[in-house]
Formats: C-alpha cells, structure tokens, sequence
C-alpha cells in the first residue's frame, strides 16, 4: 500500500507558482477576495424536492447554515438522508426532477434560481466539487493532467502549456508522485489514493471559495483514507476556502469537522460544534447514531490507556494456552498458498502464500486486511471454492485440499456462505423463501411442509416476518437482504461460516442492528466463523481474534483485544492507527500518535 | 504492439487459406462437372475436354487449389495446361500476383473483373458509411437527450421505419420518383470520381441514401442507447461541476466515452460492406463486386465465386484487425497486444 512510502517531513509545499490572477478570467467572479472567516455562504430554509410518480417527494427540508472560510462543516447522515442533494442543489447539479427552493447566497450572490448559464461559471470556480469514488468520477478515456488543464481552461484565458505548468503544481500540491510523468496517466493506471487526489487537484484548480466533499474518502482503504484526510486537513489552511464535508463515517467527521448537521430523512436534526454534537448530543437520532458507530479499542479508552498504540513488548502473550490438540479445528489451514493461475498472457499471481490458520470450533475470527491483501481469497478457498496450490485445508477433520466435486458436495454442507453484496448476491428471480430453502432440498431432500417449516424456522431466527417468503429480493431493504443471506446461509447449520464483508454496503445504524443478530446467532447455532472484513471497529466487536493479512501474507494473529491494544506487527500498528474513531479529542491524539508512528518508520527506514 | 500486429497478420493469412481452402472444396469436389458450364449449348465431348483441359479441371483438386495460391503469391498464366501453352503462345493470358484465377465465361482474369468493379463498390460503401454515420451517430444523440420526449420518439420511430423497410424498396421507390418520375438526379450510373467529383457524388446519392437507411437506423439506436448509459456516469456530473458548457460535455465527455462500441460496429459494418453491397447495387445496376458475386452466382462461374468469397472474407477479417487495434486508441483502458 502507498503508507509503505510516507510522505517525507517536509515544510508545506510551495504554492503554486503560476499565479492565477495574472490570467484573464473567462468565468465572472462573485464578490471579492476571501479572508480566513469571511463568511462566504449563507444557506436559509433550502429545501429540495423531486417530481416522483406525479407528486413532490422532499429530499431535503428547511436547511439553514452559515459557512466561513476555512471552515470544515460536516453535514452527517445515512443514506437516503438528503445530505448529497442538499449541497447539489447549492451548484445547480440536480437531477432533472429536482427542484430548488429558499436561498443560498454565496458571497451575497444567490445561487438558487440563478440560470444554467451562469451556474455553469461558478462551478469549478467558485464552487468545486471532490466527487466520492474518482475511479468512476474521472473519465476513463482522458488523462489526468487533461481533466486538470480542463477545468482550468474552462475559467480563465491559459494556453495549454502554462496550463499543464498550473497542473503540475497543484499535483504536487496534493502530494502526487512524481507529477510530470503522472499528468500523462489515465486513471485506471493510477491507484485509488492517487485518483482520489487527481480529484482534489482537479477541485482545487481555480482557488475555489468553496469545497464541497461528497464522501471523499468512503471508497478508500483505512490507510490510504488516513492521508487523503491528512491532505484535505493541511489544505484547508492554505486554502481560503470553506469546506462542505458529506460523509456518513462519523470518524471522519470527528478527524475533520468544526461544526456538523446532522440530517435524518431530510430534515436537520442538530446543527452544532463538533464538541458539541458528539459529547452533548441532544437529538435521540444523533445519540442512537453515535452509539451505533462500531467504537475501535472502546475497552482501552476505558482503561485510560488510550496512548497505547506504542509498541509494548507482548511476551506475555505467549502463555496463552495452546491450542488443545484433542479438539478437531473448524478450519485448518497448513502453510497453504493460492494463486490464480496465469491466463493466457497474464501472469499467474500469487493472491495468498504461507498462510498457518487455526480456527476452533464456536469461534470467531475476525480476518482483515486491506483491498487486495487476500482476505476473500482465503474466505472462498475455506469453503472450497478455491483450490488450493500448495499446504492443505482441513475443516471438521475433513481434507479438502484436491478434492473434486463429487466429494466435496458433503462438506459442503458443514459450511455456509454470506456474501458482501446482498443485493447481487441473492436470485432477483427467485422469492426469498425459495433462496432459503434451495441449500435444504439439494442437501436434506426436504420438500413442502417440511420444506416451509423449515424455512418459517429460519425467517423466525433471523427477525423476519414469516409473510417475507413470498417475497422478492428487490422489495427488500440492505439490510433485510443481507439477513436473508445470513439466513441461507444458516439453512444447513453449518459448523462453519465464512461470512465476508457481511455488513460493509450498509448504513452504520443498520450495519449495528445486523452485527447483534449475527453475535446472537452465533451463540445460539454455535458455528465457527471467519469473520472477512475490511473494518477493524466491526471485526472487533463479533470476533474473539483477530488475524491480520496484507500483500498476501498473514502478519499476525492473536486475540481481539491484545490484537487491537498491542499490535505486535508494525503493518497492525499503522492499520489500527489509521481508523478514526467517532470522538475527536481522541481522534487527534490517534492522528498525532499515527503521525508519530510513520515518522518513525521512515526514520527507521 | 507492432508484433501483435504482426502476430495477427500471420493468423489473418492462415485463416484466409482455410476459407478458401473451404469454398474450393465445396465448388469442385460437388459432383457437378465445372468444365460443363463453360462449354455452352451446343457442347461436344471435344470441346468439353479441351476445356477441361485448358482450365486444368482434369488435375485431383487438391492440385488445383495448390496451383490456385501458388497464383495468389506468384501470379500465373492461362491457360493451365504447359502444352496448351507451347502450342498456342498467342492465347496465353498472364495474370500478375496476386492472381485470383481465370474466369472462362468472361473469358478474361478475375483480377481484371475485380479492379473495375471495386472502384462502384468502395464509392458507395464509403458515401454510404459517411451518411449513415452523421444521420445515425447525431439522431442517437438528439434522441438520448432528449429521453421520453417528442424528438426521441420521432427520432426512434423513423429508426423503426428506416429499420423495417427492405433495402431494394426504399432502392427502387427511390430510383422510380426521384430519378425517373421527378428528374431531382439523373439516373444512377457510375462515373469515375475525377475528373469530375460532383458528377461522381450527384449519380451516387440515391445509392448512398439506399444503404445508409437501414445502417442509419441501427446506428441511431445504438448511439442512443450508449449515451443514455454513459450521460448517467459519474464522470458527467464531474465535467458539469468543473463548469464545462453543455456541448462540451455531451460531445467530448459523453459521446467520446461511448464510441468504442460504436466504432467496433461501424468497423465490422464497413468491412463487410466493402466487399458489396449486393442488393443496392443490383437496384440501381451498378457493377460493383455484389453485382459481380451475384452475376458469378447465377451463372454457375465457380474460379468467380471461389475469389469474390475470398475477397468479401478479406475485408472482414481486415477490418476485425484494424477495429482491434483502434480500441487501444479509442479506450486506454484496452491493453491492445495483451
């Protein structure tokens, strides 16, 4: 991962050394320059509404909000909340249904009712948007340094060539590798960071006095958020600009903002300093939101011992009992590897090497690791949908390293399956209860009644209502469809589960509900799990222990709570550090601590 | 990427011999007599094994067809025979490489044949390519943005029309009322593009119009349904929040990312419509290669059939090729070579 390179110390970046004023402006300037605190827009009873099915659906209602300069102001929700659209509107960028009512001047000039025509000269100049996932948000078929040297053609008077100069420094300024030889790239060949700051570059190219940052971080690995959030955070003082931060991640809003609204089903519900909203939060939403937040090392903090991300000597770890040989482990992996096997003329590639697991019956293993350390990889080889290259798989006892189809359809009964996606995940064909009760008619044989009891049964132990059998994958919400997939999974009472990335495309209230089901599920089935994800908070609260992968390699295992108070392993460290917890007294103490963390390695290096 | 092109040149030629190989088996092996449709009416046993003779039908056919791409590389003299050859020195025909044989109903090369008739054929694939392009990639467009409202529909609706109406009635409407009915054009014949262009382009347009209908319309929908996706990306709203002006964005962000499979098509279209376009060259008579493979079809001319089947599959695999390495070009997420 890009963290393995910290950027060195150096004093800020020179500003841009081709000075913007110094080019005619294409595009009109509202008001004049911006000073730190200037109030630079003021939101009054903005509401926006959708022509749907033949009536005004209210996406956002009565918002109202002053922003100065330099100010970060987190605007907090789930999805469906309002909080994109609200801040859409602010630019004109709805979508054709939409409609804008009440008032946002920028600089005194009003921005709702204004034309197309003149919106258009304020976007991108006056008002600049960092996009959330740039891998779809840049255009595929342009070069980076084209889309850059774009917006800044579009405002101001530039030839091509002092525009590629302006582009290069502002991908300097956001910390772009090697710039020059970047600005030539396309972004399928850049990494997601780095696109992520392409789009920061792209935001800032005609000194915007406004930022508006749509989940700028939620596609991102923990590691690479933590700087991008380090990027935006230095930038907001050089930058005179306010700062429009819409995020559903409440450690971000805890890393970044000053104030926050807090925004439920359209409406605010608080609006306050970020002190106040996270310490004295008034709303019952914004209290059930925050105590939704999965908290990392809530027993550490606890213990005052919140600094303790410094490495101390765990030898006292290795008096843990070990592992009785007598019982039979869930899941047995002996120096396995997996590599995908080369395809015609790509490269084999080896997604898992040396890989020693042991998981033991009726526990929970929190496996993590970042995007394309091999996490899944080694999910999908547990249940054998993965054949292994070398090293063997045991689970239950049971060899499955080699074995064909044939043999493997009884074990395949002992394991069960629940999918990151439950939307993809589930037959838009097929009614829920037919979903369900496939895994019994091929393995069990059972048929009507029985079939539907036992269908009823599991509907029961996974709080749905029975009436839901007849229904269709679509007609459900995240939530409900991932506990469909718990459910099929469940069908056989498998000893082993291998659940990957089970909550990660939902809401963080839902994410909550969906994690309590499935500890209790877990008690009452008493199946083994290995628990795949990408969120150290999530993982910490189902699991028991924690292992630890990246490139490939498993880095270390150990028991949840020795995992997440002494991480042993230098990777851990800098993984744990860089999860911003939903508090931000402390949120900053863990930023310095990282910071301190990855000066020393670089000095160490 | 210059091995791969390489790499797929050499299997372009491979496959061309298999095709051929397979249209050569197919006309000499079925138990027809070639030689007999070259001998006429009042046929004698003589005249019949002369000719078989001359055109070296009496040789096993895997030794004709060898004779057939030794030709191809080196050129070849007619007729077949070497005595023949000795004896009358006067009749001897010589057809350079690539020589794509003899065509004894025509009494003359093919190779002869083809470079008269592929001048009618690439004038009117192209004219017709051109139009259909601006007619089908702009109507597309129109219609996608404006989704669900008048111009959509009329545009759609005229793609259905233009979809459904069989190419030789549009062809002979057009012939009947525009050039013979109203005089708008003189009727179509083909006239060589200098020294006069206009003249060349005024004879061409009915033919033009005639093909470009049924591709206009295929295009329109096409075009249609890959800017209605790509106006829904995220990277539009991008380049409508960096401030770039509405053509801008429809143009170079929207209708520059959906090209690849519009060009894909357009590539294998033209292709293939390079080696004729029989029907509308039958509708207005002009002596194109589809009239040429329609003409060697109904009078049984086998050497005839063999090389337009060849030529037709040439353009096709050529044009497969040349689409292949302007994806790369096209969308640099395309490793082309990979």
């Amino acid at each position: 991962m890009s963290t393995t390179t910290p950027a060195p110390k150096r004093a800020a970046a020179p500003a841009p050394k081709v000075a913007l004023d110094s080019f005619q402006r294409l595009s009109r300037s509202t008001g004049a320059e911006v000073k730190q605190g200037d109030v630079i827009l003021e939101v009054r009873d903005l509401t926006v509404n959708f022509w749907v099915n033949d009536s005004w659906f209210t996406a956002a209602e009565g918002l109202d909000y002053d922003l100065k300069a330099g100010e970060v102001l987190a605007i907090v929700g789930e999805s469906g909340s309002g909080k994109t659209q609200s801040s859409m509107s602010l630019i004109g960028l709805l979508p054709k249904n939409g409609r804008t009512t009440g008032s946002a001047k920028l600089k005194g000039t009003e921005l709702v009712g204004m034309p197309q025509s003149e919106l258009r000269e304020i976007r991108g100049n006056e008002i600049s948007v960092i996009f959330q996932e740039p891998m779809t948000a840049l255009n595929p078929v342009y070069t980076v340094g084209f889309q850059i040297v774009e917006t800044l053609r579009t405002h101001f008077l530039m030839n091509p060539s002092d525009a590629k100069v302006r582009a290069i420094e502002l991908m300097r300024l956001v910390e772009i590798p090697d710039p020059e030889d970047s600005f030539n790239k396309f972004p399928h060949q850049l990494s997601g960071g780095q696109r992520q700051r392409i789009m920061i570059a792209q935001a800032l190219a005609c000194d915007p006095k406004l930022l508006i940052a749509d989940e700028p971080t939620t596609a991102l690995d923990v590691t690479v958020q933590a700087e991008i959030l380090k990027l935006m955070r230095e930038l907001r003082t050089r930058v005179n600009a306010g700062i429009i931060l819409i995020t559903h991640s409440m450690g971000v809003v805890a890393d970044m903002a000053d104030r926050i609204i807090v925004m439920k089903d359209g409406r605010v519900v608080e609006h306050g300093t970020a002190a106040d909203v996270f310490y004295r939060p008034q709303h019952p939403y914004t209290k059930a939101l925050l105590a939704a937040v999965p908290h990392l090392g809530e027993t550490r903090i606890e213990d005052g011992r919140s600094d303790a991300l410094v490495v101390k000597d765990r030898e006292f770890l290795a008096l843990e009992p070990a592992d009785d040989p007598s019982v039979v482990p869930a899941l047995l992996l002996e120096n396995v590897d997996i590599t995908y096997p080369k395809q015609g003329r790509r490269p084999a590639f080896r997604a898992a090497e040396g890989i020693n697991l042991r998981l033991n019956p009726g526990e929970v293993m929190g496996l993590v690791g970042e995007s394309g350390s091999g996490k899944t990889t080694i999910g999908r080889a547990a249940v054998a949908l993965l054949p292994v290259s070398a090293g063997k798989i045991t689970v239950c006892g049971i060899d499955i390293t080699g074995a064909n189809n044939q043999e493997l359809k009884p074990f395949r009964r002992t394991v069960g399956m629940v999918f990151q996606d439950p939307g993809s995940s589930l037959n838009p064909r097929l009614p829920i209860g037919e979903s369900i009760g496939e895994p019994i008619l091929l393995h069990e044989g059972l048929k009507g009644e029985a079939l539907s009891k036992r269908v009823e049964d599991l509907l029961d132990s996974v709080e749905l209502p029975r009436s839901y059998r007849n229904r269709y994958p679509h007609e459900l919400s995240g939530g409900q469809k991932q506990r469909i997939g718990v459910a099929r999974a469940l069908a056989l009472n498998p000893k082993l589960l291998v659940a990957d990335e089970p909550t990660s495309a939902l809401d963080v209230s839902v994410q909550a509900r969906v994690l309590k089901l499935f500890s209790n599920l877990q008690e009452q089935y008493g199946f083994a799990c290995l628990f795949i994800s990408h969120d150290l908070a999530v993982v910490e609260m189902v699991s028991s222990k924690i292992a630890v992968m990246t490139h490939g390699k498993l880095v270390e295992v150990g028991a949840t709570s020795d995992i997440v108070t002494y991480p042993q392993h230098p990777y851990t460290q800098r993984l744990l550090s860089a999860v911003p917890v939903p508090d931000p007294d402390n949120q900053r103490r863990r930023r310095e601590l990282r910071d301190a963390i990855i000066e020393r390695e670089h000095i160490v290096s | 990427m210059f091995y791969y092109i390489l790499r797929r040149l050499g299997q372009m030629v491979v496959m061309l011999l298999l095709i051929s190989a397979t249209t050569f088996a197919i006309f000499f092996a079925v138990p027809i007599d070639p030689a007999r449709y070259t001998c006429g009416k009042n046929c004698t046993p003589t005249i019949l094994e002369g000719n078989r003779k001359s055109l070296g039908y009496d040789q096993p056919v895997p030794v004709q067809y060898a004779k057939f791409v030794q030709g191809l590389a080196t050129g070849r003299d007619f007729p077949d025979n070497a005595e023949l050859r000795a004896a009358h020195p006067e009749q001897v025909v010589h057809c350079p490489a690539p020589c794509l044989g003899y065509s004894p109903l025509q009494s003359r090369t093919i190779n002869e044949m083809v470079s008269e008739a592929w001048p009618v054929s690439i004038s009117i694939a192209l004219g017709a390519f051109v139009l259909w392009m601006l007619v089908g990639v702009s109507g597309g467009i129109i219609a996608a943005l404006n989704r669900g409202k008048w111009p959509d529909r009329l545009v759609v609706g005229l793609g259905l029309i233009g979809y459904s109406l069989p190419t030789f009635f549009i062809g002979l409407i057009l012939l009947t009322f525009v050039a013979i009915q109203w005089g708008v054009v003189p009727v179509p014949s083909f006239k060589p593009f200098l020294p006069n262009p206009f003249d060349w382009a005024i004879n061409l347009i009915l033919p033009w119009i005639t093909l470009a209908c049924i591709f206009a319309a295929s295009y329109m929908r096409l075009t249609r349904a890959y800017m209605i996706e790509t106006m829904s990306e995220d990277f539009i709203r991008t380049a409508r929040a960096k401030g770039a002006g509405k053509w801008r964005v429809i143009l170079r962000h929207g209708l520059r990312a959906s090209l690849t499979p519009i060009v894909t098509a357009a590539g294998l279209d033209l292709g293939g419509l390079l080696g004729g376009a029989i029907i509308t060259e039958s509708v207005f008579s002009m002596h194109g290669l589809g009239f040429l493979a329609v003409n060697s079809v109904t009078t049984m001319d086998l050497p005839t059939i063999v090389a337009m089947v060849l030529i037709v599959a040439t353009f096709v695999v050529m044009a497969n090729l040349v689409v292949d390495i302007l994806y790369g070009f096209i969308d640099p997420r395309v490793k082309v070579g990979a």
